[in-house]
């Protein structure tokens, strides 16, 4: 069998449900494994641990070729936000929590949330605008240092 | 398949060394795969978790997610990666005498 896995440090760039519950599910299944797991959130993806963002994240209906949906469909009012209560329940059924709920529980299960600096400082961002999960607004130095010796993994 | 002697029990378990046949499991056996996961002792809280898993798996088939053992109060999932550690749904699903877990959360 091939060497196991012992650290993961997950980056989540992306804003948006797609762009975000990538990186959620792998780090908790990391966790789930034992295995170490950071989380980095960058640019878009830092509206997960937004106190003020991170419960109204949608997915987008528009300029999203993976929603398979005509462009001006998308477009119409309320689309973003029925598409993205369809998917909510769907995945609520699996036990995929809501993303507040989620970043509470890879935080309870062990894995370090941290947010990056260079968009902290781009959007004027304080440490109070996050959630109490974050652990730290870091550097990308900072970021492989911490993430020294495992594996980085880039959503 | 092959077989495994936990304590004074031979039970049928997969090529992971997780259960077939919950109705082969005792306390005995819970006991002994515990063991052989590095916990010494299974402690009033580890049994709750275990009775709960085991209930829910006859109710559904599936061992329940860490959410669902959150969301009822069973255990919260601080306290079962205490209980657990180094892969909670799946060391206490193996002690309970359950398949190995298939979802991703």
């Amino acid at each position: 069998m091939d060497e196991k896995i012992n650290k993961v440090s997950i980056v989540i760039s992306k804003g948006g449900l797609d762009g975000v519950y990538p990186g959620l599910i792998m780090a908790n299944g990391a966790r789930m494994d034992g295995i170490e797991a950071n989380l980095f959130f960058t640019f878009f993806g830092l509206d997960a641990v937004i106190k003020k963002r991170m419960g109204k994240i949608k997915i987008a209906t528009v300029g999203n070729p993976g929603m398979h949906m005509v462009t001006l469909l998308g477009m119409l009012p309320g689309m973003s936000a029925m598409a993205t209560a369809m998917m909510k329940k769907t995945m609520d059924k699996l036990d995929i929590p809501p993303i507040p709920e989620f970043i509470e529980m890879v935080a309870d299960a062990g894995c370090k949330l941290y947010a990056c600096k260079a968009t902290v400082d781009m959007f004027k961002l304080k440490k109070e605008d996050f959630c109490p999960q974050v652990d730290s607004i870091i550097n990308v130095g900072k970021f492989y240092e911490i993430s020294a010796g495992g594996e980085i993994i880039f959503t | 398949m092959s077989q495994r002697l936990f304590g004074s029990v031979t039970v049928d378990v997969d090529a992971e060394g997780f259960m077939i046949d919950l109705n082969q499991w005792t306390r005995e056996v819970g006991v002994a795969i515990a063991k052989e996961e590095g916990i010494a002792q299974l402690t009033p809280a580890h049994w709750k978790v275990i009775e709960f898993m085991q209930k829910e798996f006859k109710e559904t088939g599936q061992a329940p997610t860490i959410r669902k053992l959150n969301k009822t109060g069973v255990v919260s999932t601080k306290e079962l990666y205490e209980l657990f550690p180094g892969g909670p749904a799946k060391k206490a699903a193996r002690i309970a005498g359950l398949k190995k877990p298939e979802g991703c959360v």
